[in-house]
């Protein structure tokens, strides 16, 4: 592993911090559940048992556009060991649910609308019985013909999968001269497969039922409340009957913002009074979640003779699959995002969403980001050919910088380093020559090649993303905080709703604590619905958020125990004056009570989007990153292997550097994926390869050594001035990655995941 | 029926196993050894990964039948109670471990690794954990961690 941290400014609102305790912001903190999960004994959302628990299981429609004309549970309840077979009617409350729109039935009603739609669900004393009586259960659709064109699904003459229509959102930006001409024009057509987020656990979680007629629920997601919100109404109950506890979260990339089994379960729980634990299986992990939307995107840029954009125009279509989903904020996002890290004084770019029979897409990793990225970079590569210019210099000459405007009019606050990325990444160690070793050839261990027809390729790619919620969202996190006396010693007990999903948020709770109130003893508490609302973990946005509440209710707390003894500060343990002198010991004025306080804490508002300009200060912060590939390809069997990748990214403050590494080779590697290997393959709207045997994500073997030189330029909005880090190393890598494989084939390689046969192909 | 065998050196008896179950299903439902993990029931991930008669093998392509009357090591068995393996420390001071699901897989196989070859090259690591996945780390951590673990592990 190499990184190399550069702190350029200092982190800005410094307060009295403490730096002598250690674990605080800025270290390499362990885990807090790193212990429990090497013992594999951490108690993921599918490992939960409890007595008289039963097991549910998911019909899901094999067509992915179908009438219902009758169900007939018959058989499926005969068979001994099922306890409950539901559908639809036994919905007692809303029977439609989604994130930004309620379009999306908890159990089908009288028609489908995509492959793997929910019809039916089983409680049964064994998972194998509660699968048996699945398939007992007996359907009669009248299959119809679906509707798999995105943008077919646009024009006349189109089914409408909606009684809305097809079109889910059409967002337009429009800035400066829309007939512009210039001197040197490039165009370019580019198309992004849909990626799966594949995490590792499955989805999962056990429903309980309570005394109270509500339900318990242990579940795995990435927003307790807004999954607590969407049961209750599903379920007809108030939302505090409704408890969301969660569950140990196996990864989840924007796969877990959608519900899942969580209304399924819980109707199944309240209707036999026992617990009921679902667990879905990979193959039904891939129509458990939303995927990436697949994108058509057409491209023309003019430049000046010097390589100066002159105006950009963009057409962008996504294919939203049957449901909404988060499908409107991620159209903004690549509207708002799709002219990329540059100065473009003229843009007409239009982004639209539609829906189709194929299955719903929504919130992953990058979210309209990452294919804008495909579609601009891999344009900016056309203009260097054109003007016959190097890649990294045709960037660096309109790379946006502070002060300048987006084409949505926002002015770029802060620091915006996206020269100074590019350039780290252009000056990084080239990567070594090949060993000799086939294994480090194209095809590794399967011994293709011995080093003939192999080619080495250079390529770069820079990347913009929004961090936390846009668009006029009113966007806060909530925190308690308590600081009391355990053992006789000061400890602190952080607990928020904020969800740990691998990346380290919990962690991150711990350090704000101790630097904020000088306390090496800390707990997080387990996250739950009885505590507010903290957000989604998404959007790159819960270290800035939940972080942000948590060292605002430190703050609350301190300056409270100050005030019960009119210190002015607090010092490693010690309450001093003014003047430094020691008062009194924070234990003494601890035995006086414990402090507590909850704080909800708030970014600074956005706007909207103007809805025919699409103008508006829609974000509230920028992050910025930049990946140089290095890649040797086997040109006869079109086979490729990632030898280096360096990356750069500005993350503000590195709060914990180890857990930021592990986000930047955790999402270099899912943008490696989506350039040369995953993507769900769909035929006439059926699902092909829901397995790891036929969905490919990257292994060890895959995935090379990276480089990584990390800025700390200090945002002076963001708590630390930290920077949302998730996000922006999945977005450049891919466009990085086949900008690498386009210099070594010179093939033009248009659509990604890259196959062999675009390499080979005559 | 009945599977009898020894599961981290107790023997463990699992009533009611039907024929099709898998030994993973046995290990967590049956003998509450939940921690190898099942991500994908094809032998894919490897986040099953525990040793039978000291062969580590994906235990979801493993009938429970098959283990009768043999030697079964998980996970939660490593360390032997005397707190982590040096192989599970390792994933901690190396950073290895974000979710954690692909974890348990991991650690069997590393410490599988590294009984045949206490000194493995980066090549040898990659070929050697190739079968088990992880999406969120890259990887780049868990190359330290085993390069961390062999420095550490006595062979």
């Amino acid at each position: 592993m190499t990184a190399n941290a550069m702190t350029q400014t200092a982190a800005p609102e410094t307060s009295a911090l403490d730096a002598s305790v250690p674990g605080g912001v800025g270290d390499d903190a362990r885990r807090p559940d790193g212990t429990l999960k090497v013992l594999g004994e951490f108690a993921f959302s599918s490992d939960l048992w409890a007595p008289d628990m039963l097991w549910g299981a998911t019909l899901r429609s094999p067509h992915p556009r179908a009438l219902i004309r009758g169900i007939d549970l018959t058989e499926a309840l005969a068979l001994p060991g099922v306890y409950a077979v539901l559908t639809h009617e036994d919905v007692p409350g809303a029977k439609l649910y989604g994130l930004e729109i309620q379009d999306q039935p908890v159990l089908a009603i009288d028609q489908v609308r995509y492959q793997g739609e929910p019809v039916a669900v089983v409680a049964a004393d064994h998972p194998e019985t509660a699968r048996r009586a699945v398939a007992r259960i007996a359907v009669d659709y009248e299959v119809l013909t679906p509707v798999v064109d995105a943008e077919a699904a646009l024009g006349p003459g189109t089914v409408s999968v909606h009684p809305s229509g097809n079109l889910l959102r059409h967002v337009p930006i429009r800035r400066g001269d829309p007939a512009a001409t210039a001197e040197i024009v490039v165009s370019g057509e580019y198309q992004v497969g849909m990626q799966d987020q594949a995490f590792l656990g499955p989805e999962s979680g056990l429903a309980v039922p309570a005394d109270d007629g509500g339900v318990d629920l242990y579940i795995a997601t990435q927003w307790l409340h807004v999954d607590q919100k969407q049961v209750a109404a599903c379920l007809g109950l108030p939302v505090d009957k409704v408890r969301l506890t969660l569950a140990g979260v196996g990864g989840a990339f924007g796969a877990r913002e959608d519900l899942s089994m969580q209304v399924h379960a819980s109707l199944l729980a309240l209707r036999t009074g026992r617990p009921v634990k679902m667990v879905y299986g990979r193959e039904e992990s891939f129509f458990g979640h939303v995927h990436r939307h697949p994108a058509t995107m057409r491209y023309e840029l003019g430049a000046s003779r010097d390589g100066q954009l002159v105006y950009l125009r963009a057409n962008i279509v996504l294919d939203g699959g049957a449901y909404a989903s988060s499908s409107t904020a991620v159209c903004a996002n690549a509207a708002s995002l799709g002219v990329g890290p540059y100065r473009v004084p003229n843009v007409v770019m239009d982004a639209s969403v539609a829906y189709t029979n194929n299955p719903p897409c929504g919130a992953m990793r990058g979210f309209g980001a990452v294919q804008a990225c495909f579609g601009y970079e891999s344009m900016m590569d056309r203009l260097a050919a054109a003007l016959d210019l190097d890649p990294v210099e045709v960037r660096v000459r309109n790379a946006l910088a502070t002060g300048d405007t987006m084409p949505t009019g926002q002015v770029v606050e802060g620091p915006a380093p996206v020269v100074q990325l590019l350039q780290l990444v252009a000056s990084a160690p080239a990567a070594k020559a090949a060993t000799g070793d086939p294994r480090e050839l194209p095809g590794g261990v399967s011994n293709t090649t011995r080093g003939e027809g192999v080619v080495r390729g250079v390529g770069y790619a820079v990347s913009i993303k929004n961090v936390a919620f846009s668009e006029g969202f009113d966007d806060y996190a909530t925190a308690r905080v308590r600081l009391h006396l355990i053992g006789g010693s000061p400890a602190v007990l952080v607990h928020t709703a904020a969800v740990e999903v691998g990346q380290g948020l919990v962690t991150v709770q711990a350090q704000i604590a101790r630097t904020e109130l000088g306390v090496e003893q800390v707990t997080v508490a387990t996250a739950d619905t009885s505590v507010g609302n903290a957000g989604s973990t998404s959007a790159s946005r819960q270290t800035y958020m939940t972080g942000g509440a948590v060292r605002a209710a430190c703050i609350a707390v301190r300056e409270r125990v100050l005030s019960r003894v009119g210190g002015s500060r607090l010092v490693a343990g010690t309450i001093v004056d003014d003047s430094g002198q020691p008062l009194v010991e924070l234990v003494d004025v601890l035995r006086d009570g414990a402090v507590e306080e909850t704080v909800q804490w708030r970014h600074r508002p956005t706007d909207p989007l103007d809805p025919i300009t699409g103008q508006g200060n829609a974000h509230v912060q920028y992050a910025f990153a930049a990946h140089r590939a290095t890649v040797d390809v086997d040109t006869e069997l079109g086979l490729v292997r990632v030898v280096e990748i360096a990356t750069a990214q500005d993350v503000g403050k590195a709060v914990n550097p180890r857990a930021v590494l592990g986000q930047i080779h955790g999402g270099t590697a899912q943008g490696l994926g989506l350039a040369v290997m995953e993507e769900i393959q769909l035929v006439d709207g059926v699902l092909r390869n829901p397995s790891f045997t036929d969905y490919l994500i990257p292994t060890i073997l895959d995935m090379p050594t990276m480089h990584v030189d990390l800025l700390e330029l200090g945002d002076p909005h963001a708590p630390y001035g930290l920077r949302g880090v998730g996000e922006p190393p999945t977005i450049s890598s891919t466009p990085a990655i086949v900008a690498a494989i386009r210099a070594a084939t010179g093939r033009p390689l248009t659509r990604v995941p890259v196959r062999p046969e675009h390499i080979v192909a005559c | 029926m009945r599977v009898t065998c020894t599961v981290n050196g107790q023997r463990r008896e699992a009533d009611g196993v039907w024929p099709g179950e898998s030994l993973l299903y046995m290990l967590r439902e049956r003998l509450g050894l939940p921690g190898s993990k099942n991500a994908c029931e094809q032998g894919e991930c490897g986040s099953c990964t525990v040793y039978l008669d000291g062969v580590a093998i994906c235990a979801c392509l493993v009938a429970a039948g098959q283990a009768e009357g043999r030697q079964v090591g998980t996970v939660e068995g490593l360390a032997n109670g005397s707190g982590v393996h040096p192989v599970q420390e390792a994933f901690l001071s190396a950073g290895a471990v974000q979710c954690g699901f692909c974890t348990p897989g991991l650690v069997i196989a590393v410490h599988d690794l590294l009984a045949r070859n206490p000194s493995p090259s980066d090549a040898d690591i990659r070929e050697a954990l190739a079968g088990n996945l992880c999406r969120c780390t890259g990887y780049e951590s868990i190359l330290d961690a085993v390069r961390l673990a062999a420095s550490r592990v006595a062979p």
